[in-house]
């Protein structure tokens, strides 16, 4: 049983309940969302704030590869120049709130399109000296909007990225 | 107000050039456009210089001379030279100094910048878990730009393989072998949709730009002073999308400090950018100077596709862009990268630039630097 934790606190639910979410802030005087949380707010300059859970899911507003292992560090995957696996990021358009960057579980770029439904989930991203997995967040895509919901059920076969336990 | 205007200019080959170090690029480069401009290093009465690699680059006064001059260090990423120039001829139109210098020098290790998130004040994750890399921004500005504006795969190789012919012709340049367009879409995708031959690298390399007060430019050189007609630099406002930005506000886009320095030059300059006849972008990326001639007013979003199988920016073409190959030829010392730039424009104004020399007689130039995190310059020349 592999020990989780995430890659840092205050950055999304933690444990992970049914769906996790990210952990932004609410300016309380001029109400710009921000992520990751903020002291100050950048459009008003108000130190107020107040944390918010943001949208689980939105649209992809852009993308791009990483077809090559990032400089390390700071990069701290527990792969190789030789294992590494291709990755894709993006900016997701959470609505009314924020566009937030995050790598996306699809690395495919033909698979990726702008507009396209994604949904957030963890992904074990590298594993620590100990043995513990750990995870960050990332974006994959979503079913058709216009399908019905399929259940949520927690360990699914089909969701590969979800953690499978909790530390 | 005086008006400054450059009477000299001096480039160290950009490349790779090991055992010798930024500071040594930079004293050969002052030394060419001292020459250049017919003035000794004791007349210089003040400078200006920029460097990333370099910890005290006002040291190179041990280089040239202990004569007491003000040096001034200045760092504003990827506008730094842009900076060094505006501070060079601020000093000359406010009446500070009549004979000033702007200097530029790095030498950046192979492969892409690895820095400590933190100092860019970014938190540590970011860089963790492989986010913090400046050409995903690249990758994902264009990405968005063609989906919105039809531009083509083959039109980010057209502007590469200009570049990189450009380059050939230019004895300075780093990358000097020509590529097709075909080789270009061949080469790997780095980050889509742009490949290896798509981008600049960082390398080594330094120039220099000695200015005057236009009334006095007759008691140095003979040469054709060319005017310094604009310097402009804007960071980022509220709502821009910028490079190593974990997020960005929705629904409230504002242009990009491109833009914003872009229209504070022409205004300073009392011209418009019909007036442009030959242009310096920042081609960090092919994608990078599709999107830039537009955001410098150089033609509407999406008019790239046509203006860039017309041959429109090509050394010949009705607005040449980075004629001596731009940062995809050149390669990137960051402190020198802007001074550069100003050389190609000043050959060619002077009409001194050999076998890529624009046709006729170019008479306004243009040069635009932009970089982390969220920084432009631009400075307008004429003759
Ligand atoms: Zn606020």
């Amino acid at each position: 049983m592999m020990k989780q934790k995430p890659v840092a606190d205050g950055l999304f639910t933690w444990p992970p309940t049914t769906q996790p979410r990210l952990i932004g802030t609410e300016c309380t005087a001029c109400g710009l969302v921000s992520f990751p949380t903020e002291s100050h707010c950048v459009r008003c300059g108000s130190p107020e704030a107040k944390e918010r859970l943001l949208a689980d899911s939105g649209t992809l507003w852009t993308f791009t590869t990483q077809g090559f292992r990032p400089p390390s560090p700071p990069y701290d995957g527990s792969d190789t120049a030789a294992t590494f696996e291709p990755y894709s990021v993006g900016y997701i358009e959470l609505p009314g709130e924020v566009l937030v960057e995050a790598r996306l579980t699809e690395p495919d770029p033909e698979k990726l399109s702008i507009g396209q439904r994604m949904r957030l989930t963890l992904v074990p991203y590298t594993v620590d000296v100990d043995g513990t997995e750990v995870l960050t967040f990332a974006f994959t895509p979503a079913d058709e909007p216009n399908e019905p919901n399929e259940p949520n059920e927690p360990g699914e076969s089909d969701q590969p990225d979800e953690p499978e336990e909790q530390s | 107000m005086t008006e400054a205007v450059i009477i000299g200019t001096g480039l160290h080959p950009f490349g790779r050039f090991p055992g010798k170090p930024a500071m040594d690029m930079g004293a050969d480069a002052v030394r060419m456009a001292l020459a250049d401009a017919g003035v000794n290093w004791p007349q210089i009465q003040a400078g200006y210089v920029g460097s990333f690699e370099v910890a005290n680059p006002d040291a190179i006064v041990g280089r040239l001379g202990l004569t007491g001059v003000p040096l001034r260090g200045v760092f504003n990423g990827c506008a730094t030279a842009g900076t060094a120039v505006a501070m060079a001829a601020r000093a000359i139109e406010t009446g500070e100094h009549d004979l000033t210098i702007a200097i530029g020098m790095d030498k950046h290790p192979r492969g892409a910048f690895a820095a400590d998130p933190s100092v860019a004040g970014i938190p540590s994750w970011y860089g963790q878990t492989g986010l913090f890399l400046t050409t995903h921004f690249f990758g994902m500005k264009i990405n968005r730009y063609m989906h919105e504006h039809g531009i083509s795969h083959e039109t980010l190789a057209r502007v590469a393989a200009k570049n990189f012919g450009n380059a050939a012709g230019n004895e300075k340049a780093w990358r000097r072998t020509p590529l097709t367009v075909g080789e270009i879409l061949a080469s790997p995708v780095l980050n889509y949709p742009l490949r290896q031959f798509m981008y600049c690298g960082p390398d080594e390399g330094a120039a220099a730009v000695v200015m005057c007060r236009a009334d006095q430019a007759h008691k140095y050189t003979t040469s054709t002073p060319i005017r310094v007609r604009a310097t402009a630099l804007r960071s980022r406002r509220f709502g821009a999308f910028e490079v190593q930005s974990p997020s960005v506000p929705v629904g409230e886009p504002v242009p990009s400090p491109t833009v914003d320095a872009s229209r504070a030059a022409y205004e300073q300059a009392g011209i418009g950018p019909e007036d442009v006849d030959i242009a310096q972008l920042q081609d960090t990326d092919a994608g990078s100077e599709i999107i830039h001639m537009a955001e410098n007013g150089l033609c509407k979003d999406g008019e790239q596709e046509r203006l860039i199988a017309e041959g429109a920016t090509e050394i010949g073409g009705r607005l040449p862009v980075n004629t001596d190959g731009g940062l995809l030829g050149n390669g990137e010392p960051i402190g020198a990268s802007g001074l550069r730039q100003i050389h190609e424009i000043v050959l060619q104004l002077r009409g001194t630039a050999g076998t890529r020399q624009v046709p006729g007689t170019p008479r306004v130039g243009y040069t635009h630097l932009y970089g982390a995190p969220g920084v432009s310059a631009v400075t307008i020349l004429s003759t």
